[in-house]
């Protein structure tokens, strides 16, 4: 056990540098990947056309457009492992599931960097969001979410026996916590069991994160709580992900 | 490592998957440095047993040691080398892009990875093919894809399900020819087909059927017992005859068991 607890940075790498060369060989994946929540953005500023609106809902769509995207990416790409039969060959190899895991969550980060720094750029040049402080935090905490997103989706993967109920696992995982997470109805608002559901469940955190953010020109110890919470289920379902790998099918 | 230790020693070992037996209390040893192969039709359970070997199967009883450690052991990771029978590469991934992760896990770093990688690719004939995407690859070139990364890390046992499914005769013959050199060598191999022609290039024979073995033998040793012209009769023989010998001796049986069994239908 000892030896599956034991990370290998060089074989963590060499998982991150697989999992960006097979992204660079599918250019239209990266387009969509780095171009659809900036268009959700656009769409968003248009159909709400409302300075005051826009300011206030914009912050929270950051950190949930680029949660989802992963989180359905992050949720195919493993199970499409599964099926090709790539996943049996690695766990007969001497990689670990924590490097395989590390190694998604390195590859996907770095692709959530340049998604959400896109959507920033656009948001609040072209769509004219505004922020009281910096765009750096804000920035930080929406690749946090999108690594939440990315980490859940490889848990979520290990549930699903084929690619179309992977692809399913989008509504039945993300759309509750979509309505419970504040974004429909304010949390404060919701009777007593959608509010203790809502407390439990991650975008929650994710967005109180990015509306506490964009309300406040300095960091809160609220922030600093919210971003805790984030990185424990980040952790939490990336120690999921391992557990439920199995290097031995019954 | 000589012949006369045994590289592969199972005892009592038994594999239920959702309550079919699909190994049925298998004993046997493989020897070191030569070609073992494992005949039998599609479903006798060939796979069930390789993936035993290579640690990704739970075991539901006995033993089964390789190279002196428990099968799954995370030792044996590195000195097994394991291909299935779908190519299990990365289509999206060139070949050497493909080449050079799978070795970079097996432990293989700078000089050593792109000696290997250059030995693998010339071995399996794939040159020419190196920046071409793995999906754009034709059947016999996945499958040889597939063989390469099994080969790769220079295992000491190598563990091949039908690895010569759909290839063209020449290359099949060379690839015989390379298990061959490889075993000299002191590679232990493992290689399952169904086809009954691949059973005569093999040293020793495991003859498998409905997850029990009918037969571990030499080839000579297998067709002298039986007294068969070819593997493949001899097989027919040890699986009990074709169907025609089988009826014929239901004819010979007794008249009250035949009119028993006539009553039953």
């Amino acid at each position: 056990m000892s030896a599956e607890a034991a990370i290998s940075w060089t074989l963590t790498r060499a998982t991150a540098r697989r999992v960006l060369a097979q992204l660079r060989h599918d250019p239209r994946t990266i387009v969509m990947m780095l171009a659809v929540p900036s268009v959700l953005m656009i769409l968003l500023r248009y159909t709400l056309n409302n300075p005051v609106a826009l300011n206030r809902f914009a912050p929270v769509y950051i950190g949930v457009f680029p949660f989802v995207i992963m989180f359905i990416v992050a949720a195919i790409t493993t199970q499409r492992e599964r099926a090709r039969g790539t996943l049996e060959r690695l766990m007969a190899m001497p990689l670990g599931k924590l490097d395989l895991l590390a190694g998604y969550g390195i590859a996907f980060g770095l692709v959530a960097c340049v998604q959400v720094t896109v959507v920033l750029i656009i948001s609040l040049t072209w769509l004219g969001v505004s922020l009281p402080g910096s765009a750096v935090p804000m920035a930080v905490i929406a690749v946090l979410d999108a690594v939440l997103g990315m980490s859940l989706g490889l848990f979520a993967s290990a549930f699903a026996r084929s690619e179309f109920q992977a692809v399913q696992f989008m509504p039945a995982f993300v759309l509750p916590q979509a309505l419970l997470c504040g974004l429909v109805v304010a949390r404060a608002d919701m009777t007593p069991v959608l509010r203790w559901l809502s407390d439990v469940l991650p975008l929650s955190y994710a967005v109180d994160a990015m509306q506490r953010i964009s309300t406040s020109a300095s960091w809160t110890t609220a922030i600093g709580a919210d971003i805790a919470i984030i990185l424990a289920f980040t952790a939490a379902a990336l120690v999921g992900g391992a557990l439920t790998l199995r290097r031995r099918t019954r | 490592m000589t012949g006369a230790d045994p590289v592969v020693e199972a005892r009592g070992l038994v594999v239920r998957r959702s309550g079919h037996v699909i190994l049925d209390d298998l004993t046997f040893t493989i020897a070191g440095g030569q070609v073992t192969g494992l005949l039998g039709p599609s479903g006798c359970g060939k796979t069930t047993l390789m993936r035993t070997l290579v640690g990704v199967q739970e075991i539901t009883a006995g033993q089964v040691t390789l190279l002196g450690r428990q099968a799954g052991h995370p030792r044996l990771r590195d000195r097994i080398g394991y291909s299935t029978q779908d190519p299990a590469v990365y289509p999206d991934l060139t070949l050497t892009e493909n080449l050079r992760y799978f070795g970079t896990v097996l432990g293989l770093k700078r000089d050593k990875l792109t000696g290997a990688i250059a030995k693998t690719v010339r071995d399996l004939d794939l040159g020419g093919l190196e920046d071409r995407l793995v999906g754009t690859f034709s059947g016999g070139q996945l499958a040889r894809v597939g063989l390469a990364v099994a080969l790769l890390g220079a295992p000491d046992l190598l563990v091949l399900d039908e690895p010569t499914v759909g290839l063209d005769p020449v290359l099949r013959h060379d690839l015989w020819a390379m298990f061959h050199r490889l075993a000299d060598a002191g590679t232990t191999l493992l290689v399952s087909s169904h086809v009954m022609d691949e059973a005569a290039r093999c040293d020793y024979l495991l003859f498998m059927r409905d997850g029990r073995f009918l037969a571990e033998a030499t080839p000579a040793a297998i067709l002298q017992e039986t007294g068969a012209a070819d593997l493949e009769a001899a097989f027919l023989r040890l699986a009990g005859g074709p169907r025609e010998e089988r009826e014929e001796r239901a004819e010979r049986a007794e008249p009250e068991e035949r009119a028993e069994k006539a009553a039953k239908r």
